[in-house]
């Protein structure tokens, strides 16, 4: 019996079988592999049948082949018995759900704050486009600033409109753009003083962090918009506007602080070490060498933070501002409109719109996170 | 144990002979230092003078603290009594210090650490523009410098991932030179590496150490310890234990503990 063998012709790679491939094949292997899988489809097939038509009956208008009520239509149409979602009940309210109690005749003012984000937020969240620092100051620093004197008025002429009577979308996107921007920043530098080496500093973030998340946010919003004023001295207010956005940043900041620590703590520390060996200060390594790793590692994490936010705004409401939810929820008595679907037809609208943002902001990590992957990890 | 061809030995040998070392000027001087991870006495009564141009291994068992005594020389641990002076600073808390200190000194980590969201070329340029203050445009050819002799330019707008091991080291190597340090610490810089990959990353050593760049090595390369080194450093229970000349230390070791951790490794 001999072992010995040597190779005398390298073998070259070959395409691989053919019949794993093509939708009967997906089909076999995906849905009918076993015959519980092939009754769990067939449970999910029925169901899909049994869900799908009512709810495409009640949101689909007439010439789709469903019941609703599209834009333009009656509230007699709505009244109908059979009658589904009644749109034309949004349409024509379509106006007080985008921009609450402001003086219609002052509109141009909201809809050019809602140009000039969309102008400046596009060219920077796309990373071809250049210009990026100028991008960045025109939104972060200039576009705050021009926004609040447009809105609130008071300037160049404008009336002064009290931010009592701002409302619908316009708010809702005004509390959650203010609370994601803001509480990034504060988010991790919180992270990195939880971690900081000075025993003060430590400690004082962990109390920030710790007291923020054990408390809900209707307290928060309550807290500020009730008891804060008692506090104060006489005669002084703070626009209520304003502490529910303080009182949304803050209690975003937490959170987002100990996402970020998780993506701080996943970093091998040699990279802290080489950092430090090439004499990079603590700030700079933070800056060129951490943080652009760590945050890269939380993406989902934090933009789950934002997606959370941008639904928690809603509470506002509770404390009397009028965001989409109330605006909806306002609107929903309303005689001239009363119908059997006028209700559910605005939370369904209040939901869509909701969805599409934070869809909007799901895809939009999920494509950042795959084009800022370098392959490899440290 | 990886040995560069007994050819190029023989050159390397006259080349080490050229090395010069000097008698006054002191890079290193370690003097009754001692380190404590919390009650654990890891590094004890070391006394270490290390001379402008000296290339020294430091060898041992694993546990035995050489890799923590070179990481004291830049801080990256502290110690807790005694002194290290290096290029003449006391190494304190004292930050400002500490970062007089590195700057100065290089260091190569057996795992690298490269940054791997940087190109090369940006790993390389990243402390030079930012530390020292230097142009990009100059930085960058700096870089390309450092590249070349380390025989990977054509790299450079890669991302480190995409290196072998042995490549990536010697990024990581030409990374510390670009910051034109006076010494440089190796620590295991080839035992995370394939076997194939050990020679080159052991060649750029060697020239460098031709150069007469002072050099600290914690390594298992005993072949390099024999063609680099002109001193080696027996370490054990956090202690040095021997040091001598490559030649004496490998054929006539006189501590029990020194014979028969070289009747180990060298079968």
């Amino acid at each position: 019996m001999s072992f010995s063998f040597v190779r005398e012709q390298m073998v070259e790679p070959a395409p691989a079988p053919v019949n794993t491939a093509g939708p009967i094949a997906w089909a076999r292997r995906n849905l009918f592999a076993t015959p519980s899988d092939s009754l769990l489809t067939i449970l999910a097939i029925v169901l899909l049948v049994w869900a799908i038509p009512p709810i495409y009956g009640f949101v689909m208008p007439n010439f789709l082949g469903g019941d609703a009520v599209p834009p333009g239509g009656t509230v007699e149409q709505c009244r109908v018995e059979t009658a589904g979602a009644c749109w034309a009940y949004i349409s024509a309210r379509m106006t007080f759900f985008i921009y609450g109690f402001y003086p219609a005749e002052e509109y141009w003012r909201p809809n050019l704050v809602f140009a000039l984000g969309t102008l400046l937020i596009i060219p920077l969240a796309i990373p071809r486009v250049p210009f990026k620092r100028t991008n960045a100051i025109l939104f972060f620093v200039v576009y705050p600033v021009v926004c609040f004197y447009l809105l609130n008025g008071g300037v160049l002429g404008m009336p002064s409109v009290p931010t009592e009577q701002w409302g619908g979308l316009l708010v809702t996107l005004i509390i959650s753009l203010v609370g994601i921007i803001c509480s990034i920043p504060i988010g991790i530098l919180l992270a990195l003083g939880r971690q900081s080496k000075l025993p003060i500093i430590k400690t004082l973030c962990i109390m920030f962090i710790e007291l923020w998340r054990a408390v809900p946010l209707i307290t928060v919003l309550f807290m500020a918009s009730v008891m804060l004023p008692l506090f104060m001295p006489q005669g002084t207010t703070v626009d209520k506007l304003l502490r529910a956005l303080v009182g949304v940043t803050l209690f975003s900041s937490a959170y987002l602080a100990e996402v970020v620590r998780g993506g701080l703590q996943a970093l091998p520390r040699g990279q802290y070490e080489a950092a430090s060996s090439l004499g990079l200060s603590y700030w700079k390594s933070m800056w060129f060498i951490i943080l652009p790793q760590a945050l890269k590692h939380v993406i989902p994490g934090i933009v789950n933070s934002f997606i959370a936010l941008f639904k928690d705004t809603s509470l506002v409401s509770i404390v009397g501002i009028f965001d989409l939810l109330n605006t909806v929820q306002a609107a929903s008595s309303d005689i001239d409109w009363s119908s059997p679907t006028q209700a559910i037809t605005g939370y369904l609208f209040a939901g869509m719109v909701f969805w599409v943002f934070c869809f909007a902001m799901s895809r939009y990590s999920i494509w950042m996170e795959r084009r800022l992957d370098t392959g490899h990890k440290g | 144990m990886s040995d560069i061809s007994s050819n190029s030995a023989e050159e390397r040998a006259i080349n080490a002979s050229q090395m010069k070392v000097s008698d006054t000027d002191v890079a290193i001087d370690v003097v009754g230092m001692h380190k404590w991870y919390g009650d654990f006495h890891v590094l004890r009564d070391i006394d270490l003078k290390v001379m402008r141009g000296e290339r020294i291994v430091v060898a041992g068992p694993s546990g035995s603290g050489k890799s923590t005594l070179i990481r004291c020389m830049n801080r990256l641990e502290e110690h807790q009594q005694g002194q290290i002076i290096v290029n003449g600073t006391e190494l304190t808390a004292d930050l400002k210090r500490i970062d007089e200190v590195r700057r100065e000194v290089g260091m190569v980590f057996q795992h690298f650490n490269l940054f791997p969201h940087l190109t090369i070329l940006q790993n390389l340029t990243l402390a030079p523009i930012w530390v020292r203050g230097i142009p990009q445009a100059e930085a960058e050819a700096t870089a390309m410098h450092y590249l070349e002799r380390v025989k990977i330019p054509e790299q450079a707008n890669k991302f480190p991932g995409q290196l072998s091991g042995g490549q990536q080291q010697r990024v990581a190597i030409a990374r510390s030179l670009c910051m034109q340090p006076k010494i440089m610490l190796f620590d295991e810089p080839t035992s995370a590496l394939d076997p194939e990959m050990v020679k080159e990353v052991l060649e750029v050593m060697i020239s460098l150490a031709e150069e007469g760049m002072t050099m600290i090595c914690v390594t298992h390369e005993m072949g390099f310890a024999r063609q680099v080194a002109n001193r080696v450093i027996f370490m054990d229970q956090g202690q040095i234990i021997e040091q001598n000349e490559p030649e004496t230390f490998f054929s006539n070791p006189q501590h029990e503990r020194t014979k028969l951790f070289l009747s180990q490794i060298l079968h």
